[in-house]
């Protein structure tokens, strides 16, 4: 188990290290000068050399590339370009503003697409099952903003049943009613997410019912619901997870769209701050560390998926 | 996927499965659906300023912000243009940038699945790093990213970019189709028969692993309508004041805190309707394909 561990650690390494190389190296692609794409026409010289000086432009591109390997491992991510401050000071806020958001969805998301999942193997071939399954992947396939939009005229606007920016005006609310604010943001990446999952575990439920474990547990005299629970929901849960996992990357960029149209202090809005400002070191964080936290989780599921099959536990201990 | 009898690379049985998938397919009430509206916004690409009454640029300022009207389908925007025809003639940009993106991303990915099926090795396990790490980065933070370090946001680089992410998302699904059939007969008796490498790759194996390419580019295709219109909305995908319904739905969609809810709500359904037939086409030809 601890060499599979460690093979997969090292694997997510090597995919982050070349996430790092891609982002370093297409900042710096174009033929010409950066400093000069960053001040744009009209900068005096002295003006271009100040600004060489400060980003490192003047060495070579692979002390640059180690420099900034170093310092970010270090924790110096470097200073943003259109504030004057640290990059981490500007970006963790941000982050942290949008992990409550992803994970507000995400509690939201897992079980309501794994009942609805299960909900439509075990009324296979019937209307419920053609509307969870059509239907989720119809709603997957419309942007989040599109919904979102849609829920703030609808619900926001018109009804006026919730908040239409996605922060309380008090700042001493409590966790409720950040909560209550976050849920129609929550939703519209609910949604684009549902479709995909809820296939997946409806199945990997339709494979599990029709399994001959079940006929024997039926034949043996476990009653169906009991047989149910005990052995199609464990068997069908383990193509979920992965699936869950492989969803990561979408809910990620997702949160740019719903934080621009519900007005969040999130990464998402940082990012697109950045790329409007062309601040390339917030930038070349950024993305390494949406990055990151997406192999990460991936790491993560992947771990569980082992631990919970017994098939690939014990293949992984010979 | 494409059954043993196709694998045999007999034309009679291949016709006769095609046969039996096209009826499968006019059976299907989603599918035919999807591929009703579907042809709806092609006519509209196609034919867009032709059949708009009004002229989608033209700005008449004594007619802003109209809410829908006999006259004006879908009412007017708040620089007074007439929001159908502006719903109709920006079909054809979303359009054109999702075809052209999944078109090249299939290309590409295809020539790369069928090369790290066939020959394995060192290339077929760089591709599949290359693969990871592009699926570390969700689409529109690529997109982005390329839009800041390229300079300013275009069609064309927009374009690129998405087929640049597909191609290898597609070459994976053609890949593991690949590692399937070059294990066959045919292909075994194509090598006796001491044919070339390139004749096997292209001439034997790809015919039998069409359907899953087929089906992959139609499910691409709906993402690439979903990248495309998020980008254009974020303002990152386009440039600024194209005919496009994520521009549109951008530019307008803060009126609807002033009950101007027309101007958004019209792109933002087109948007909807557009991806909603795409993927029930997909999920039409992946039920006929997999039975």
């Amino acid at each position: 188990m601890l060499r599979y561990f460690l093979k997969r650690l090292g694997l997510s390494l090597v995919t982050v290290l070349i996430v790092a190389t891609v982002v370093f190296f297409m900042m710096r692609i174009l033929p010409g000068d950066a400093a000069r794409r960053i001040l744009g026409k009209g900068t005096t010289e002295e003006q271009l050399v100040a600004l060489r000086e400060q980003l490192g432009l003047n060495r070579p591109l692979v002390v640059q590339f180690w420099d900034w390997i170093t310092s970010t491992l270090r924790g110096d991510l470097g200073q943003s370009l259109q504030y004057s401050s640290d990059v981490g000071e500007l970006l963790f806020p941000a982050i942290g503003y949008s992990a409550r958001l992803a994970a507000l969805a995400f509690v939201l998301i897992v079980p309501i697409s794994v009942t609805g999942g299960v909900v439509a193997a075990l009324n296979r071939g019937k209307a419920i099952d053609r509307v969870i399954t059509v239907g989720g992947l119809s709603a997957a396939v419309i942007p989040e903003f599109v919904w979102a939009v849609t829920f703030v005229l609808v619900f926001g606007v018109t009804l006026e049943w919730f908040p239409v920016t996605a922060f309380p005006d008090d700042p001493a609310a409590g966790f409720l009613d950040y909560v209550w604010h976050l849920l129609l943001p929550s939703i519209a990446l609910l949604l684009v997410l549902f479709g995909y999952i809820a296939r997946i575990a409806r199945a990997g439920v339709i494979e599990a019912l029709e399994s001959d474990y079940m006929r024997t547990a039926v034949l043996k005299g476990m009653t169906r619901r009991a047989a149910i629970w005990r052995h199609v929901m464990r068997n069908a849960m383990l193509p979920t997870i992965a699936v869950i996992a492989g969803q990561i990357p979408y809910l990620v960029g997702g949160l740019v769209a719903v934080e621009v149209v519900f007005n969040y202090p999130g990464f998402g809005t940082v990012l697109l701050t950045a790329v409007g400002g062309r601040d390339y070191p917030m930038l070349q964080a950024g993305v390494l560390i949406t990055s990151s936290v997406i192999v990460g989780f991936q790491l993560l599921a992947d771990m569980l998926f082992a631990m919970l099959n017994p098939r690939i536990r014990t293949a992984v201990a010979e | 996927m494409t059954g043993g009898v196709a694998a045999t690379g007999d034309g009679a049985a291949r016709r006769a499965i095609r046969r039996e998938r096209m009826a499968q397919l006019r059976r299907n009430k989603a599918f035919l659906a999807g591929a009703v509206i579907l042809a709806f916004w092609l006519v509209a690409a196609a034919l867009g300023r032709w059949i708009v009454p009004i002229d989608p640029e033209f700005t008449d300022l004594e007619f802003t912000s109209l809410p829908p009207s006999g006259r004006f389908w879908f009412g007017t925007d708040p620089l007074g243009r007439d929001v159908f025809a502006r719903v109709i003639v920006g079909s054809r940009q979303i359009l054109v940038m999702s075809f052209s993106a999944t078109i090249i991303g299939t290309v590409v990915g295809v020539a790369l699945g069928l090369l790290a099926g066939y020959f394995k090795g060192w290339f077929d396990i760089a591709l599949m790093r290359l693969l990871e790490a592009v699926s570390a980065i969700p689409v529109i933070v690529i997109a982005l990213l390329a839009i800041a370090s390229l300079g300013g946001a275009s069609v064309t680089l927009t374009v690129l970019i998405i087929g640049f992410v597909f191609a290898p998302i597609i070459a994976r699904t053609v890949r593991a189709a690949v590692l399937g059939e070059a294990e066959l007969d045919y292909v075994a008796a194509a090598r006796l028969r001491t044919e070339g490498t390139p004749h096997i790759i292209f001439r034997e194996i790809l015919p039998n692993v069409t359907a899953p390419i087929i089906v992959e580019f139609t499910v691409r295709l709906g993402y690439a309508i979903f990248a495309v219109a998020t980008l254009s909305f974020l303002g990152a995908g386009v440039e600024p004041g194209s005919p496009n319904w994520g521009s549109q739905v951008a530019e307008n969609w803060q009126m609807i805190f002033s009950g101007e809810w027309w101007s958004t709500a019209a792109p933002a359904g087109a948007i909807a309707t557009l991806a909603v037939s795409v993927n029930l086409i997909a999920d039409g030809l992946l039920e006929a394909f997999e039975s």
